[in-house]
């Protein structure tokens, strides 16, 4: 069949599939919107919360990021599945069993002020709109490469889907449509790695592939892989170190306290029946991450060694068995035009020569001895899991089902986002601080129009993605891990901790981080307007700030504990209120205000 | 209400269990994947450098255990002091 007849078919039934679960599941009251009623099994809940966490970042960047960058991605497969470590055992069981419906709803009863809780929706509400333009972004990317529709029509058809699950069935939809796409999104994910794990070293597993030999030689992966790139003047794939020892440290202690402080993560665990169920559902959901995020490595690894293949077709380097530009393969011909791979023929040799040319020895020897005049090739990252399936040859229906996987990791964060911004507006800010005599069906109500508005903000931006969106994620894991984690897990360890503590600990960890980034990135990400450059030699004790929110975190619990000292305990019957968190027994249904 | 001695020992005996979890937690990623990665690079897993697998296969296999056993053990400790669901 021609391929774009599969890839329509593939993605339009996925969409059917999602559009039925849709109708099938509507909310009936806010206890169903907001938590899926409290009666989702762990096991359904952990696949949800799986779905719900892997973004279009996961499913299309990720393993470009560490084809590139090799030993040092392991900042990021660390950091995005150790953050599920902390929630299970300092978070979620403890916030389910304080049974609410939100992440502010526990910080302003914890800390029984509304100053506190205006914090919370504050950073919550920053956080999540960040990380919502990214996953509107990729929606479009991927409609607009694979459906080959006009951007703007793309976004329409992904903001009437997402529309359908979000706005009608709220969490119960969302939760039921995650699950649709987590199997959608893993089969799409694994299918071709294990093609590839085939093709060059004949094991099936690609988690043991990339730890064994490869087809028709002695060597093993990884080992050749290493000698490949060396060959062309990169860095060794399993030692290179990019960030060095203290920014890989800090980089990934930054990203596993912002994975557990991320609301939109949380709230998945207010949805299962109990506080037992709200462990193990931690424990399921990274058990179905882990699928992927184990996998990741070797579908990294596998396409660069793919691609440097592809260009350099001899064993060993040479001029003569550089790739000819006029015979390369119709995967490039197809990412050239859209501009994500580029060839500049420098030497005017009618060949394409990659390899690094920021390596200033290795370019004066290829210069001298092959004539080359710089690196000719560049590849945008983000490509690699895209092109995968064309780069190995596999067939057209794993090339459809990367499509429809693409899309569905991007509309199920998309939805998990959409379904915390407008419940912290309908439930915290309204009911909770502006009319808290609302009806329950009024509030549903409000939740349905805050659900729309917050699709149509993301629509407009995913079209208009202002230019700092990649940038922004960092953003958002620092907020998360400077902000709303030290206050979480202090409201359930420290007793005594009292509302100034927090509140000022929350508002030291939040500006300290927004400043050191913007420090360097520019205020509010604006080009020009940083005070100094972002490089090493001008961070403060060496620190990168991708990894300051583990730095925004520390000074967050040091200023709470200060303050906490010099003011009044919290009250008794707050203090109780702990003790009862503390003990699983009694955590019943859904409980309001 | 200030909490009676059992209570006050369940809370302990539950600090203490995932204050060990957190030294396995840091130990793996932080230690093996991180700050020893060097050393470890001399030994191999099958085709892997030890030091590289902790840091992109390892660590993660183990923080499934540790949270599966963490769920296990907690779920004794609730039991053994009467503070487990239904």
């Amino acid at each position: 069949m021609e391929l774009q007849t599969m890839i329509w078919l593939v993605v339009g039934a996925s969409f059917a599939l999602y559009f039925g679960i849709a109708i099938w599941s509507r909310a009936g009251s806010t206890s169903e919107f907001y938590v899926a009623g409290k009666g989702v099994h762990p096991v359904a809940n952990g696949m949800a919360t799986a779905a719900d966490w892997m973004s279009a970042a996961s499913f299309i960047s990720m393993a470009g990021l560490i084809a590139f960058m090799g030993y040092s991605g392991g900042a990021f497969l660390m950091g995005w599945t150790g953050g599920y470590v902390l929630l299970a055992l300092l978070l979620a069981p403890y916030l389910r069993k304080f049974g609410k419906f939100t992440v502010p709803d526990f910080i302003a009863d914890r800390y029984y002020s509304q100053g506190a809780r205006v914090v919370a929706i504050v950073s919550l509400l920053v956080m999540s709109i960040t990380y919502i333009v990214g996953q509107m972004t990729g929606v479009a990317v991927a409609f607009s490469r694979f459906l080959e529709l006009d951007l703007f029509w793309g976004m329409v058809v992904g903001m009437a889907v997402v529309f359908s699950y979000t706005v009608l069935g709220g969490m119960k939809g969302i939760t039921y449509t995650q699950i649709a796409q987590y199997v959608v999104l893993i089969f799409a994910y694994t299918v071709p790695a294990v093609f590839i794990s085939l093709q060059l070293t004949g094991v099936f597993l690609p988690q043991i592939g990339l730890g064994s030999t490869m087809t028709g030689n002695e060597m093993y992966m990884l080992q050749k892989l290493d000698q490949v790139l060396v060959e062309i003047g990169f860095t060794e794939y399993t030692t290179n170190n990019n960030f060095g020892t203290l920014n890989m440290f800090l980089l990934t202690m930054s990203l596993m306290i912002g994975t557990a402080g991320l609301p939109h993560v949380i709230v998945r665990f207010f949805t299962v029946p109990n506080v037992r169920d709200a462990r193990k559902s931690a424990g399921w959901a990274l058990v179905f991450i882990a699928i992927l995020y184990t996998t990741a490595p070797a579908v990294g690894a596998m396409a660069i060694y793919n691609l440097v293949k592809t260009v350099h077709t001899g064993e060993t380097i040479a001029e003569e068995t550089t790739l000819r530009y006029e015979e390369r393969p119709e995967w490039m011909k197809n990412w050239e035009a859209t501009g994500l791979l580029k060839f500049d023929d420098k030497n005017e040799d009618g060949r394409i020569q990659f390899y690094s040319d920021a390596n200033k020895e290795f370019a004066a020897t290829a210069e001298e001895q092959y004539g080359w005049k710089g690196n000719e090739l560049s590849v945008n990252r983000d490509i690699m899991v895209l092109a995968n399936p064309e780069i190995a040859n596999l067939p057209n229906w794993v090339i459809a089902l990367v499509a429809a996987g693409g899309i569905a990791a991007a509309l199920s964060t998309a939805a998990g986002l959409l379904l915390v911004i407008s419940s912290s507006i309908s439930h915290d800010l309204l009911k909770g601080i502006l009319k808290p005599d609302i009806s329950e069906k009024n509030e549903l109500m409000a939740g349905r129009i805050a659900m729309t508005g917050a699709i149509l903000l993301a629509g407009y931006l995913g079209l208009n993605p202002p230019g700092f969106a990649a940038q922004t994620v960092a953003l958002a894991f620092g907020l998360a891990a400077s902000s709303l984690f030290p206050a979480l897990m202090m409201g359930i360890f420290f007793k005594k901790m009292n509302k100034e503590g927090a509140i000022a600990g929350m508002l030291a960890g939040l500006i300290s981080t927004v400043m050191y980034i913007f420090i360097y990135k520019g205020f509010l990400f604006i080009p020009g307007t940083n005070l100094f450059p972002d490089n090493a030699e001008y961070w403060m004790f060496g620190i990168n700030p991708l990894g300051f929110g583990t730095i925004g975190a520390i000074i967050n619990v040091i200023v709470a504990l200060i303050v906490m000292k010099i003011t009044a305990p919290a009250p008794a019957h707050i203090q109780d209120m702990v003790e009862n968190v503390r003990v699983p027994r009694g955590a019943g249904g859904a409980v309001d205000h | 209400m200030q909490p009676t001695g059992s209570a006050a020992q369940y809370w302990k005996a539950n600090v203490r269990l995932l204050l060990w979890c957190l030294v396995v937690w840091f130990v793996v990623s932080f230690g093996f994947g991180i700050l020893l990665v060097d050393v470890l690079n001399n030994f191999s897993l099958g085709g892997y450098p030890l030091g590289f697998w902790f840091a992109q296969q390892g660590s993660i296999y183990t923080f499934i255990g540790l949270i599966f056993f963490y769920v296990w053990k907690m779920n004794k400790i609730d039991k053994e002091f009467d503070v487990h669901e239904d």
